[in-house]
Parts: structure tokens; sequence; C-alpha cells
């Protein structure tokens, strides 16, 4: 069973990643964002949003939804920081899961965008992304972590 | 200037430390090329044709004299002995090792100072007015608002992947010092009918392969709203711009392809989430930006009396009369001028200043301009408040250490980039054709006649040397293994900005020298009484020139 950080522990998964060409994907299989949209019931289903799907069409769904992949193929595009960021301010309140070729150095930015699973494609490496999550300790910016800028908590 | 509290240290402290365990993984061959570059250039590191270039973060081109003395320091101990002021108003190093850089930038970190986001796809440093504060014609001061700007920028967790560099300019003054045209957002402190100060937002304009001059998508922001409001723009540009050729990758593509309007509309929906959200500008919080720019305990000074003496020691030393005629200018103090330091001596690479010459200059600052210097997008230093009876002294000072050169504004004032002797983006050298046209036009009479002129060479395409909007441009190209240089004429950084138009065919580097000679000649035959260089350009196009560039000998 694949290996993943969650709310800071290493877990073990049972989500399966998604399978484009299913017709009837498992209820614990991630649905593309195109399965997605067409399934009538989306109720208890993942779904992994892909770089340039942008996630509008699942922000009247989200308290039905436990869980989105937010899948980075490389990890200079970084469009994934906006969609994790957007679907937290939202009020997207499940799993928001960063998965493939993130780097460690990329740790902090995500969970400040308000994702709380991480699942790099060199699961060996698990340890060390983790310790990355604490590299900062204080930060400007208002963000899905601290809702508050640092300039309305500064004194 | 702005002064770091325990949570501005501890930003940049943690920072240090994160970048010391990357490149102890890097050298450690943990992190492959690929995986360091981002991190690397994240904090200013390139890796250059020589040696690395550090660039350090001088926000808005305010330092203070510790810091100027540090950063001498830092040249002796981790460099040759030089540093090279950048047209981001940064400080660049030539030759640190890439081992060393933790170590340097720890240094940095004890004077609060750092290369955070100087380079790579991210929102580099918010550049200004040099004379923002000082300057005659200014609504307001726009500083404090770079440094609003600076901190929601620092280690922003959304915009640190951009599909590509993303600067921004803020100009609070009538004239435009700040080439807030020539940015991905250039924002311009107006006031609107009720007389209330707010923002112009522009966007969209940048130099590089395709120059364009940004466009306004809002007329006046409430200054409450700055932040959201860049946050929605950036939101738009990291979700939308392009990502698939790096050469189609600024925000300025972008907005050609959507079109202005449908790109404020896309803002505006954005913005409708953002707006009156936390980061909202609160009352206390521009006050308190704005108490870190209040101006000094300046002197009160009778400025009959001041000028009269200034004037007597002109005419009696005409050569100090000219430098400052040419390198001083209108404070809005009386008794005070604001000096602009040349760093554009014959011979000099332009923008390059030694430990010895930046040690004088905190010195001096300390001396004569309550400690504070300033560094420019044209490559110069300036002290912003000094006494008009003391300029005297100080031009001496200045003269011995050989930083007393009367060219501001003239044509051997130029923007160059390091280019090919340096900088391994570039196509060709830039340093030598600054220095052959610097040779040629040395007689200073010849050059204060031609009148304010600005001329800007860059290496390359990137034109980090804004060749587009200089009144004459230099663009270095690479013509099959040979270095060549195109010329293009009549682009201005002023708010009646424009993008400079290519003359014709490139020229070899020994030419140039000629090729700027007719140019001027051209000029001064079609000049009209005191007609600028750009206004003669504007009223009789480039057809003139063209026709004696390219004219055959006789």
């Amino acid at each position: 069973m694949p290996r993943l950080i969650k709310d800071g522990a290493i877990i073990e998964d049972n989500w399966l990643e998604p399978d484009a060409e299913s017709n009837a994907p498992a209820s614990t299989q991630l649905l593309t964002l195109e399965q997605w949209l067409q399934l009538r019931d989306k109720s208890g289903r993942g779904v992994q949003l892909e770089p340039g799907e942008a996630p509008a069409p699942l922000l009247d769904h989200l308290q039905h939804i436990p869980l989105v992949v937010v899948n980075f193929p490389l990890f200079m595009d970084g469009r994934g920081f906006s969609y994790g960021r957007e679907l937290r301010e939202h009020g997207f309140r499940g799993e928001l899961r960063a998965a493939g070729h993130f780097i460690r150095d990329q740790m902090t930015y995500l969970r400040r965008c308000g994702f709380n699973a991480f699942q790099p494609a060199d699961e060996s490496q698990l340890e060390a992304f983790a310790a990355s999550l604490n590299d900062f300790s204080e930060s400007y910016q208002a963000a899905p972590d601290q809702p508050l800028p640092l300039f309305r908590r500064r004194h | 200037m702005y002064v770091y509290d325990e949570y501005d240290q501890k930003i940049v402290d943690e920072r240090v430390a994160q970048y010391r365990n990357q490149t102890e993984r890097f050298l450690a061959g943990e992190l492959t090329d690929a995986e360091f570059l981002p991190l690397r250039l994240q904090n200013g590191l390139y890796v250059q044709r020589l040696a690395p270039m550090l660039r350090i973060a001088v926000p808005y081109g305010l330092l203070n004299s510790t810091q100027l003395r540090k950063i001498a320091q830092i040249t002796r101990d981790y460099d040759k002995g030089y540093a090279h002021i950048s047209t981001r108003q940064n400080i660049q190093l030539n030759w640190p090792e890439l081992a060393e850089v933790p170590d340097l930038l720890a240094e940095l970190a004890t004077v609060q100072m750092h290369a955070i986001q100087t380079s790579g796809n991210c929102i580099r440093n918010t550049t200004t007015d040099q004379f923002a504060g000082v300057a005659a014609d200014e609504l307001e001061d726009p500083r404090p608002y770079c440094e609003i700007i600076r901190q929601w920028s620092t280690l922003h967790p959304e915009f640190a992947f951009l599909p590509r560099k993303f600067k921004i300019a803020v100009c609070g003054s009538a004239e435009d010092r700040a080439a807030i045209h020539a940015h991905d957002i250039g924002l311009e402190l107006v006031a609107n009918d009720a007389g209330e100060v707010g923002f112009k937002v522009l966007v969209g304009g940048g130099l590089g392969r395709t120059p364009v001059i940004g466009q306004v998508i809002c007329q006046w922001l409430e200054k409450k709203h700055l932040l959201t409001y860049l946050e929605a723009i950036l939101r738009v540009y990291n979700q939308h711009g392009r990502r698939d050729n790096k050469y189609k990758a600024r925000i300025k593509i972008l907005v050609k392809a959507m079109g202005t309007d449908a790109f404020r509309e896309a803002v505006e929906q954005e913005w409708v989430h953002l707006k009156e959200g936390p980061t909202t500008l609160t009352e206390e919080e521009i006050s308190r930006a704005c108490g870190f720019f209040v101006a000094p305990d300046y002197r009160e000074l009778d400025a009959e009396e001041q000028n009269a003496l200034l004037q007597s020691q002109c005419d009696a030393e005409p050569i100090f009369g000219n430098w400052v005629k040419r390198n001083t200018r209108e404070h809005r103090v009386a008794g005070y001028r604001a000096v602009t330091i040349s760093l554009k001596a014959t011979g000099y690479a332009p923008g390059d200043i030694t430990d010895a010459q930046l040690e004088l200059m905190a010195d001096l600052a300390d001396q004569y301009a309550f400690g504070e210097i300033r560094s420019t997008h044209q490559q110069n230093l300036v002290l912003a408040d000094v006494e008009t009876a003391q300029l005297r002294s100080l031009w001496q000072q200045l003269q011995g250490a050989g930083l007393a050169t009367a060219n501001i504004g003239y044509l051997t004032d130029m923007i160059c980039c390091p280019g090919g002797d340096y900088c391994s983006l570039a196509n060709a050298k830039s340093l030598p054709v600054a220095e052959a046209i610097q040779a040629r036009f040395d007689d200073l009479d010849y050059l204060y006649d031609l009148g304010p002129l600005e001329l800007n060479i860059s290496g390359c395409m990137n034109a980090c040397g804004h060749h587009h909007i200089g009144h004459i441009g230099i663009l270095g190209v690479d013509k099959k293994g040979q270095e060549f240089y195109q010329v293009c004429l009549g682009g201005s950084q002023s708010k009646e900005a424009s993008i400079a138009k290519i003359l014709g065919p490139s020229f070899k580097q020994e030419d140039m020298p000629d090729v700027i000679e007719k140019i001027l000649d051209t000029f001064l035959g079609l000049r009209q009484e005191q007609e600028t260089f750009l206004d003669t350009y504007r009223r009789v196009g480039i057809e003139p020139f063209k026709e004696r560039v390219y004219a055959p000998a006789d």
C-alpha cells in the first residue's frame, strides 16, 4: 500500500490512482476531473486535478468531497498552489493532497496553501519531506494555514 | 528607512538556514542540478560563465551606511573587492564560491539584508524613484507601499513558482523615474476627483523579446485594497500564464492574448473573493509603514543665504559648479540638495564600485546625508539629503575617489548590463561597447551640448540593460557565432513611454562609436532650438538617421 504524509504523520493510503480509461471506477479509486464531472452520485468520491484543471467545477460540491488530489507532474509548474488555496478559501475541509514531482523545498508553501497530505513520487524520502514542513515558523501572508497576515498580528 | 523587528529577522534567518541545508544537499549529491536551480535562483544565485553571480536585494534601492560597510567587507572576504549596481537597484557580486554563499547570506542577515527572490520565477524586488521622499514633484512617498509589497511578496506561498519572473514598480511623482510602464505591474500614486490618494494600476508592461507598454486596468484603487488586488492579478497570471514557452510566459503575453478588458474582468472575478478579506490593509499598518519613512532631522536653513554661498563657490571654481549643475537636483526642503554619484567614469564598467569606494560612500552618507544611500536603476548612487553648504567638501572627497564624474543624465551615464564578459545568457559583450563609446565622447562640453540623452545597452534579448526604452538603445546579437550590435532609437521610460524602433541591420563592435557619432551628428544637424534628442527624433522620425548611418561611404 502506498505511503504518504498526512497531518504531519506518515500513514498508509487506501485510495487507488485514477484510471482515465475505466468506465466504472471502484469507489476507492480516484476520479479524473472528467470522470467526476460525468458521475451522477459524486458523494464520497475523491478527485484528482491536473495542471490546467482549475477547481471551479468542484466549488459547489465541496462538502461532499472527501479528497482532492492536486497532481504536480513538474515541480516548476506552480498552478497547483493556487488550486489548493482556492479550494480552502471556498471552504473545502476534506483532505487536500499534493501528489507527484513536487520537491521537499516546496513543502512549506504547499502546507501554507492548504495542503494537509503529501505524496511525493519518491516514497523513500517521506521523512525528509515531513521534516521540511517546519522550515519556517513565521510568515507575512494570510493563507489557509494562518488566516491573518502578519501585519494584523504584530502587536 | 524600514527597520526589522523580531518577525522580519526570524523569517530572514530561517531562510538562511533553509538555504544552507539546500546547498549541503546539493553538494552531497542529494539534489539534482534541475532541483537546485530554482532554489538557488530564488536566493539570487546564478551560475555564470566564470563563477556564480549573487544578486543581493536592495529593497527599492534604500541602504544605510552599516549595510554598505557590510557589503564592502563581503566583497573583500567572498569576492574580488568590488560590487555592481544592477538595473533593479540591487547589488551583484561576480565571484562568490557556491559553497560559501550560505555564510555570505548569514552575514547579510546581520545587517537586515538578504537575496530572497532576486531571481527565479517569482515576485522580484519592488523598485521605485531614487528621489522618493525628497522630490519636489512628489504627490506621496511610494516607499511605505514598496515595503508593504516587499513583505507581502516575500516567500508568498502561492506565487513562488509562477510561469516567469514578475516585477513591480511604484511611482509617486509627476515625472516617472521608476519606469512603471515597463513592468509586469506598475503602480502610480494618484488622487481621485475627491482628492483622495490611491493607486492607478498598470499591467503587462515589460521588455525582453517582446517589449510592451503596460495598460491601465484600474484608474484608481483605494489604498487598503492594494494587496488583495495584486493577489487577484497574480492568481489570474499563475493559473493562465503560458508555461509551454519561456519567451511567451510573461504576463504581457497573457494580457495581449486575453485583451486588456477580458484580463481586467478575470481579475475582478478573482478579486470578489479576496476583497475586504484579512489581507485588506489596515490604517494602522499603512501608518506603521509610513512611520519608517519620515523626514530626517533637517536643519532650518536660510535658502537665500545658502544659495548665495553656493553660487559664489560655483563661480570661484567652475569645475565644482559644473558638477553641482549636472549631478545635484532640487530638494523639497530649503537649503538641501539631492546628489547623484556617477558610477560611469570612463574606463570603468558602468555600475561597478570598489570596496574602498563603498566604504567611502558609507562615511560620506554618515557625514552628510543622515547615514542613508540609495541605488538607482540607472546604476548610480544617491545621497538624498545634503546641505547646500556641504556640497563643496562632499565633492572634494568624491573627486579624490574618482566618484565625481559630472555626467548624470548625459550620453556617457549609460545603463549597461554585465553582458558577455560575465553573464551566461548574453549573446554579446556589452562592457567594451560602453567603454568605446565613453572613450569616443569624453568631451564634456560636447556631451552637455547634446543635452539629456539616455543610452541603454543590453547584451541579449533579456534586456537587463533596458535597451528598448533608451533614447538610443543597443542590443548585442549573435550571428553565426559572431557578436553584432543592433541599434534602436526613440525609446523612453517616462510617462510618455515609448518602445524604441530598430534602425536597421546590425553592426560590428568596432563600428559602434562611428555609428553613434553619425546618429548624434544627424540629431545636431536637425535639432531646432533647445530640443532634446528625443524631441527631435519624435519630430523627424527614424528615416533621417537611417539614411545617414547606412549611407555608402564617400
